[in-house]
């Protein structure tokens, strides 16, 4: 890196030639940087000698019951010394177990503990360890109930719930199509500014989501961090796709994929948390937020429908569209019941943000060409459509929250 | 939407709200329930699936996951409550020139890391670099002199349970005071009244130094000259105390991340040592228990005993027993006693002991009596 700057700084004109001088040139602050660590870590920066015992972390990153007497944690340290797991404690009682690979974690290295335990199912149990240091890390079980093993059954179940949750609402949302096409020119412009506004919805709700699993994630990955580097990552690079050519109109279909493609992220990220949910357990109490969600997530039918209502595209479009924008609900259900990671989870929700505000602008592209007229881009029908968008969103959305 | 935030108190919330939700979600439920439930809890099956470290132990030890995994390493402390059971300290003896006699004591307070339970390393304040500190053991009547020296990093002190004068109860504030790091003080009193007490640092602030493992045993065996028969076998230097099988047990505890509740609590600070390692007593001699509450934190500590009763002499102070036949007694911090014991003619085997609060059971203290064939 610092080769490329440093020669298109100094000789901005001329064709680089790789010489010796010039590597050696490049070379060299990072040989001064590396004996400057080198220092720091020797005589300690400065700190002077650190008597006090280190600071130990640890991130309880899953607890899973996967048989009637069993609970197996996955545990990463997320500090930055080595952290040596001496005992576990099981609703304040010392319990026996057994640690893979082994009971000392360098820095991020991940241990999965199992505790033969004759956990009660349907109560709450707690999980401490406790270094070597006396230093205790807990976790907790809501409500115990047997993880789920992916075996057939249980994949399809699943399977079951994210078709609900995802692929069900978006259809349905999708069948109002024929009624919206026989929708004058305003109401046309109604319905494409409430799409606009359930995405800005979408937009926080993504961000939010993904910056409560962020925090989640080991400490030293700086997860919250993470989330606007992404999602603006993400809106950059569909950006730059979209842009290739300018002279294309943005036409309805392509639009459609694209909005579906964003949701689609975002139900993922909806999939991933009833699929946490249920191997946490908690899902058992929370039946009724299967229903919520997919009360919730018919709206975005309707959104993805909004741009297509010029064209007349294909029925197996209508299909890919639906399964683009809901499919990925399944995934996420698999994904967050057997081997969710908050910061993929994080990643994915970011990336989802990113994309759907690309798609907003995609949106008022098509409000603003729909203008023939030199009016303005956000008129009463569209601040009404686009309010709509939101509360219809946000009423929805209490069906979900507590 | 707000799945992520799925913590139970809001999912109780919801589900109340719910409540008209969950017709329509009927077939859901079914759909979830899955497996929940499914299969009985088979019931605690002792040492399956417990780690290998838990094995090669002899088989006389107790059985069972309620436990911490592996075993102290006492060398390396340069402690173990094996030994501590009966390890007295008569002191240095020498007469006064009015023919009493003289004992002497020497004590260094230190800072030291001890394993309170298998690869659990807590940094403690010690007397004579062990928690509990050495059992001080005398003969009511005579003089004791403590050679007190602070080797430690805080100020502290030697307050004995006894009676002495003001000047010499060791107490931050009183008489000599606190004593600094690199000072040295000597306490002096007679030994009274005879009986099980304790000595503990009363240096401020009190909590930390007393639960740090500034704490250890006082014994003053009563002077048979002076109350007959029934002294003799409470003194070692009787042939009727020879039957006698005598055992120092300090109920204490351990806050290891300082957050005023304790991790470990055991009797002579390692968790679970006696039942790794049972108390082994022969069936027909009976037993002694010098039994201190020095737990921080609790209000109280208990020692139960299984399968069989015990008579009490509370702080130890008389030669006839405050509490007959029972099998359970609390006492509150700093309170102590005597529990007498006896096996003889039980069937062999192990006997177990605990607190009977079952939270200081499953955090370490529990022990067995292995009682043999004499």
């Amino acid at each position: 890196m610092s080769e490329t700057t440093l020669s298109d700084g100094a000789l901005p004109r001329s064709t680089p030639a790789w010489t010796v001088r010039r590597i050696a040139l490049g070379v060299l602050p990072l040989g001064l940087l590396g004996a400057v660590m080198i220092a720091i870590f020797a005589t300690g920066g400065g700190l002077g000698d650190r008597s006090a015992p280190p600071v130990e972390k640890l991130s309880i990153q899953r607890v899973r019951l996967p048989e009637p007497n069993l609970i197996a944690l996955e545990v990463v340290n997320d500090g930055p010394e080595p952290v040596t797991i001496a005992q576990v404690l099981v609703d304040d009682a010392y319990w026996s177990f057994h640690i893979e690979p082994g009971p000392t974690l360098d820095r991020l290295q991940a241990a999965t503990i199992t505790i033969p335990y004759p956990w009660v199912a349907g109560e709450a149990h707690v999980i401490s360890l406790i270094s070597t240091t006396g230093a205790t890390f807990e976790a907790e079980v809501p409500v115990a109930m047997l993880s789920p093993a992916p075996d057939h059954a249980t994949l399809l179940r699943f399977a079951a719930i994210g078709f609900y949750v995802g692929v069900v609402p978006v259809g349905l949302g999708l069948l109002w199509y024929p009624f919206l096409r026989g929708l004058g020119r305003r109401g046309l412009r109604f319905v494409l500014a409430l799409t606009a506004g359930l995405l800005l919805f979408l937009i926080v709700d993504t961000v939010e989501e993904a910056l409560e699993v962020a925090a989640t994630t080991p400490g030293v990955l700086s997860g919250s961090l993470l989330v606007p580097l992404v999602a603006l990552l993400s809106f950059l690079f569909l950006q730059a796709v979209s842009g290739r050519n300018p002279e294309t109109p943005r036409r309805g279909l392509d639009v459609a994929y694209r909005i579906a493609f964003g949701i689609g992220l975002h139900n993922l990220g909806e999939g991933l948390a009833i699929g946490a949910a249920i191997a946490l357990g908690e899902i058992a109490l929370g039946v009724f937020l299967i229903a919520g969600f997919t009360l919730h997530n018919v709206t975005e039918g309707v959104g993805i429908a909004a741009p297509i209502l010029r064209v007349r595209p294909a029925f197996r479009h209508f299909i890919g569209l639906a399964l683009l924008a809901g499919a990925p609900a399944i995934l996420g259900v698999w994904i967050g019941s057997f081997v969710y990671s908050p910061l993929w989870a994080t990643v994915f929700l970011a990336i989802g943000a990113g994309a759907i505000a690309q798609v907003v602008v995609e949106v008022a592209r098509l409000l603003a060409d729909g203008q023939r007229s030199r009016g303005a881009l956000l008129d009463w029908t569209a601040l009404a459509g686009v309010t709509a968008g939101m509360a219809l969103m946000y009423v929805t959305s209490l069906a979900v929250a507590a | 939407m707000n799945g992520w935030r799925l913590s139970r108190r809001s999912l109780l919330r919801a589900g109340t709200a719910g409540a008209a939700l969950t017709g329509v979600a009927g077939t859901l439920a079914t759909l979830l329930s899955g497996r929940s439930g499914a299969g009985p809890l088979a019931p605690h099956s002792g040492t399956d699936g417990t780690p290998s470290q838990q094995a090669g132990h002899d088989s006389s030890h107790a059985t069972t996951a309620m436990m911490t995994v592996g075993d102290v390493d006492t060398v390396a402390m340069g402690f173990d409550p094996s030994a501590f059971l009966t390890a007295f300290d008569y002191g240095h003896v020498s007469w006064l020139p009015d023919g009493r006699t003289l004992r002497e004591y020497r004590i260094v307070a230190g800072d030291k890391e001890i394993e309170i339970a298998p690869g659990v390393f807590f940094p403690a304040w010690t007397y004579n670099g062990q928690v509990p500190g050495p059992t001080l053991r005398c003969t009511e009547g005579e003089r004791i002199r403590v050679h007190f020296t602070n080797a430690g990093t805080h100020p502290h002190t030697i307050h004995f349970h006894g009676i002495h004068s003001a000047y010499m109860d060791g107490v931050a504030g009183i008489g000599r005071g606190a004593i600094d790091p690199g000072e040295s003080f000597v306490y002096e009193f007679d030994a009274y009244p005879y009986g099980c007490h304790l000595y503990h640092c009363h240096a401020i602030p009190l909590k930390r130094h007393i639960h740090k493992g500034l704490y250890g045993a006082f014994i003053i065996d009563p002077d048979p000259r002076r109350h007959g028969e029934r002294a003799r076998s409470r003194h070692p230097d009787y042939p009727e105390s020879r039957e006698w099988q005598e055992y120092v047990m300090i109920m204490n505890a351990f806050d290891t991340n300082f957050d005023g509740e304790n991790e470990v609590y055991a009797v002579n600070t390692v968790a679970f040592h006696y039942m790794k390692h049972p108390v082994r007593v022969e069936r027909d001699r009976p037993i002694r228990i010098y039994l201190i509450n020095i737990t921080e934190f609790d209000p109280l500590n208990s020692f139960h005993l299984h399968g069989n009763f015990f008579d009490y002499y509370d702080h130890g102070t008389t030669l006839e027993p405050t509490l007959r036949t029972v099998d359970t007694i609390t006492q509150c911090q700093g309170q102590r006693g005597i529990l007498e014991i006896s096996f003889a003619g039980f069937e062999p085997g192990l006997y177990m002991f605990h607190a009977h609060q079952s939270e200081f059971v499953e955090l370490g203290w529990m022990g067995v009596f292995e009682v043999v064939d004499s």
